[in-house]
């Protein structure tokens, strides 16, 4: 407990950051993800290819690889200047933290919702044409409400790895509770204790997550 | 059939060429070899029990800081002022270099390393404080650094800890010399950059992207004597940071031994002998440090 109560002015900000992280990255997956599964099952060819070439390269890319992608190469590649993007330093590599979460999990998100695509019967697709809507109509208001109740432990699961993976962020110049324990060590505390900690809080906010799913799979649930 | 032809192929390619490069490296950086003690008794030390059980020491270093505990990524060398401590220590207890195991480990592994017992000691850039002598216990000092900045060599806005306002200050995540600028305030908080190691915050201050590095004094003189033409310390140290020896806690015997060795070592020429050879390089001094026996 000493641990915990002597370091709050890590734990706090630290698990702060962590949310405000995944809360962003989340919204960012989740939505270029749906879009790029769109693109997946688009009737236009280029943009099939497209969405494939995306998921085949970017999914399961080493994380690490990619933050250190936008950490260190970006920058020399002078598309933004680094001095002033972001507004400082630590914006730079929260902004950078962000892109490298939103790009690795987005692929995740596309295959999950693609999944979700393909559980819907082809008979609505095909019906939702026969009444005249549009490729994006039928999408939007057909196929993909369908989809998402099929979907919800995978995605659920993707998140919470998303969450987790937001630790990567702290060799990264991002504080935030991967973060933690290098300080402990340097202060010279008990670190089996500080990251059980760490653990301790990050069990905590997985359990709402939890307990979302449950409660969406029990709403959307239909009698088939 | 062809399938499996390309992959036989492939696969004696593969091994073809992992196995070639392998000898060789580039010849001795020229350290001072040490006089190695036969019959060595340490009684009542269980650490030096294990040691003797297993007919070699194994010593835990730092491996990304020049000058100090450094591996060479080719040969697989370690070489700095640490290592060479090492080496002495482990001599005196009667293991030459070819009995010695030396394993890398980071800052955060240090403690729980100890504790474990996955090495038998552990030299590198390891500060003595009291909370650390709650978990581990420290013969020594045999350096003091003390915190400073590495900076462009043309850059002469920065001339000291209350000249940082403004700029860009890169260390290693959650180390103690980033802690304390954060906690001194000496710059602003989204002026900080932290990242895994020195290596990289060294890369970023080349590219400007971060104006200064800040960690002890002996760090920064390695990297600075590695690139003499860019990169300059400033040369004003801030704190104190005396560097021990890291032993397990309760192993008082091991522990004095250690200090008898040290001391032997300061008294004599092979503690002078081994600064030399590494930190010495870039042309500055030190002053031996006083034991602290406890």
């Amino acid at each position: 407990m000493d641990v915990l109560l002597d370091n709050l002015d890590l734990y706090g900000p630290g698990f702060l950051n962590t949310v405000e992280l995944f809360l962003i990255s989340a919204v960012g997956s989740l939505v270029l993800g749906t879009i790029l599964a769109m693109l997946r099952v688009a009737p236009v060819p280029v943009m099939r290819a497209m969405g494939a070439a995306y998921v085949t390269i970017v999914r399961n890319t080493p994380l690490t690889l990619v933050f250190f992608f936008f950490a260190f190469a970006f920058p020399l590649l002078k598309i933004v200047d680094a001095e002033t993007f972001g507004g400082s330093a630590s914006g730079y590599y929260f902004t950078a933290a962000l892109a490298a979460l939103i790009l690795y999990t987005a692929a995740f998100v596309c295959e999950v919702v693609r999944s979700g695509i393909n559980t819907v019967p082809v008979g609505q697709a095909e019906a939702s044409r026969a009444l005249g809507l549009t490729f994006g109509q039928m999408l939007a208001s057909v196929v993909l409400p369908q989809a998402t109740r099929a979907v919800v432990p995978p995605m659920m699961s993707t998140m919470i790895a998303l969450l987790k993976n937001t630790t990567i962020a702290a060799g990264f110049s991002v504080f935030q509770a991967g973060s933690i324990s290098a300080n402990l060590a340097e202060r010279g505390e008990n670190q089996l204790i500080g990251l059980l900690w760490v653990a301790a809080f990050f069990v905590v906010l997985v359990i709402p997550m939890t307990l979302l799913q449950r409660s969406l799979e029990k709403r959307w649930s239909i009698a088939r | 059939m062809r399938v499996r032809t390309l992959a036989v192929a492939l696969l004696a390619g593969g091994l073809a060429l992992t196995a070639c490069g392998k000898e060789g490296g580039p010849g001795d950086t020229g350290s001072p070899s040490q006089q190695v003690a036969a019959d060595v008794k340490v009684d009542g030390s269980p650490t030096f029990d294990k040691i003797k059980a297993r007919g070699r020491v194994v010593i835990g270093v730092k491996e990304d800081q020049p000058g100090l505990g450094y591996k060479d990524p080719t040969s697989g060398k370690f070489t700095g002022f640490d290592i060479e401590i090492a080496k002495l220590v482990a001599a005196k207890l009667g293991y030459g270099d070819d009995k010695i195991d030396f394993k890398a480990i980071p800052s955060a592994g240090r403690e729980q390393a100890l504790i474990n017992g996955d090495v038998d000691y552990y030299v590198g850039t390891y500060t003595i404080n009291a909370k650390r002598k709650e978990q581990v216990a420290f013969a020594g000092p045999y350096f003091t650094a003390g915190q400073d900045l590495l900076v462009k060599k043309d850059d002469n806005s920065i001339t000291g800890k209350d000249a940082l306002k403004g700029k860009k200050v890169c260390s290693v995540t959650g180390s103690t010399p980033i802690q304390k600028v954060k906690s001194e305030g000496l710059t602003e908080p989204e002026n900080i950059v932290e990242l895994q190691n020195y290596s990289q915050c060294v890369e970023q201050l080349e590219q400007g992207a971060v104006n200064a590095v800040t960690t002890d004094d002996a760090i920064l003189k390695g990297y600075a004597s590695q690139s003499p033409t860019t990169l300059k310390v400033v040369g004003k140290p801030f704190s104190n940071e005396p560097y021990g020896i890291g032993l397990p806690k309760d192993d008082k015997a091991l522990r004095d031994k250690v200090n008898d060795i040290l001391q032997a070592a300061l008294d004599g020429g092979d503690w002078q002998k081994a600064y030399e050879a590494t930190l010495g390089k870039s042309g500055s001094t030190a002053e031996k440090p006083v034991l602290d026996r406890y």
